[in-house]
């Protein structure tokens, strides 16, 4: 267990052992132990909320990663009542794109959910021990001679710091884990952003970057058949769509 | 053996898994050493079974440190291959 041992020391395990070398009088120890442990509770409570904050950030995104779906579709059906096939196919791509993500990012929202439910769980069994540790003190001061008590104190103290950094690690990863989905998210609103749907006529299919890119993401076969769709849908070439005036971008 | 499956808890494991605990990890190890990762996902969590099986839970009133931890669950082949290496989570 070197490898994660190692790193869980570095985090809450070491503060709780660093401190129990210093002090010479248990007792002394002891309280202060104890007042130590109850510091780190708080850092981990706000830790909780930190992933809470984050979760709710990424539910934002995921609504915004909708509302994109429903206005590239828009567009992608103006765009064909206006014959421009071109600019369908490209709002349709980023369609797909932006549904990909957005399972991916619900499938993920969800497992954040679970996630924080066993954090907030193992921050219950954390303050369980620190109270064990609480009463044990009493118990030790009362009992034992100062070398004895030393050993005690150390076992117990070693007991509440392991549990503490673990609840640091998983803290640690389920931030870490919802800072990755944030950024592809990110991403993927910046595709839209860069595209300049709002002005439908500057975009020629495969002129930019982001439709090469758009293109290398394998899309190609869903977008043929939802175009094909929403020509039959729309009927193409219909004389009777509105027009876009140049611009499109009051029809979004 | 006190047993910790990080993020979820501390177990207490009767002698007689040790040694089949030790065997998985030794295998895992390799899995993880020669990149097979559909190997090294099923004795995993053959280890994980192990532990939920015949492990007994230890609630807030025990303080005891734990002799192996165990990497969080959903663990990455990557991060595993940090993880799952020389003498593996158990040393012999």
């Amino acid at each position: 267990m070197a490898g994660l041992g190692g790193r869980m020391s570095t985090v809450f395990k070491a503060k709780i052992s660093k401190l129990l070398d210093r002090a010479e009088d248990p007792s002394e120890t002891l309280d202060y132990g104890y007042q130590k442990q109850v510091e780190l509770l708080q850092n981990v409570k706000k830790g909780i909320a930190d992933v809470v904050t984050s979760k709710k950030r990424l539910q934002m995104q995921s609504s915004k990663l909708e509302q994109q779906v429903v206005k590239l579709d828009t567009q992608a059906r103006q765009a064909v009542s206006q014959g421009r096939e071109d600019l369908a196919r490209a709002a349709i791509e980023r369609k797909t794109v932006a549904q990909t993500e957005l399972q991916s990012l619900d499938v993920q929202i969800q497992e954040l959910e679970n996630q924080q439910e066993q954090l907030t769980l193992n921050e219950k069994k954390l303050r369980t021990k620190i109270e064990t540790f609480r009463t044990k003190k009493e118990v030790i001061k009362a009992q034992y001679s100062a070398a004895e008590a030393q050993v005690k104190i150390s076992e117990a103290a070693n007991g509440v710091g392991e549990e503490m950094a673990d609840l640091g690690l998983a803290i640690q990863r389920a931030e870490d884990k919802t800072e990755q989905m944030r950024a592809r998210a990110g991403a993927v609103e910046e595709l839209e952003e860069a595209g300049t749907f709002d002005d439908l006529t500057q975009l020629g299919a495969g002129q930019d970057d982001i439709d090469r890119e758009l293109a290398q993401l394998g899309a190609g076969a869903q977008v043929d058949d939802e175009l094909s769709k929403m020509k039959a849908e729309l009927g193409t070439g219909g004389g009777e769509s509105p027009q876009l005036g140049g611009g499109g971008k009051e029809g979004v | 053996m006190i047993v910790r499956v990080a993020g979820e808890g501390q177990f207490r494991l009767p002698d007689r898994d040790v040694e089949r605990l030790n065997e998985l990890d030794n295998r895992a190890v390799s899995a993880a050493e020669q990149g097979d990762e559909t190997g090294f996902r099923e004795l995993w969590s053959q280890m994980l079974e192990l532990v939920a099986i015949d492990g007994e839970v230890l609630d807030g009133e025990e303080l005891l440190e734990s002799d192996v931890i165990l990497p969080p669950r959903d663990i990455s082949f990557g991060e595993a291959q940090g993880e799952f290496t020389g003498e593996g989570l158990i040393p012999d």
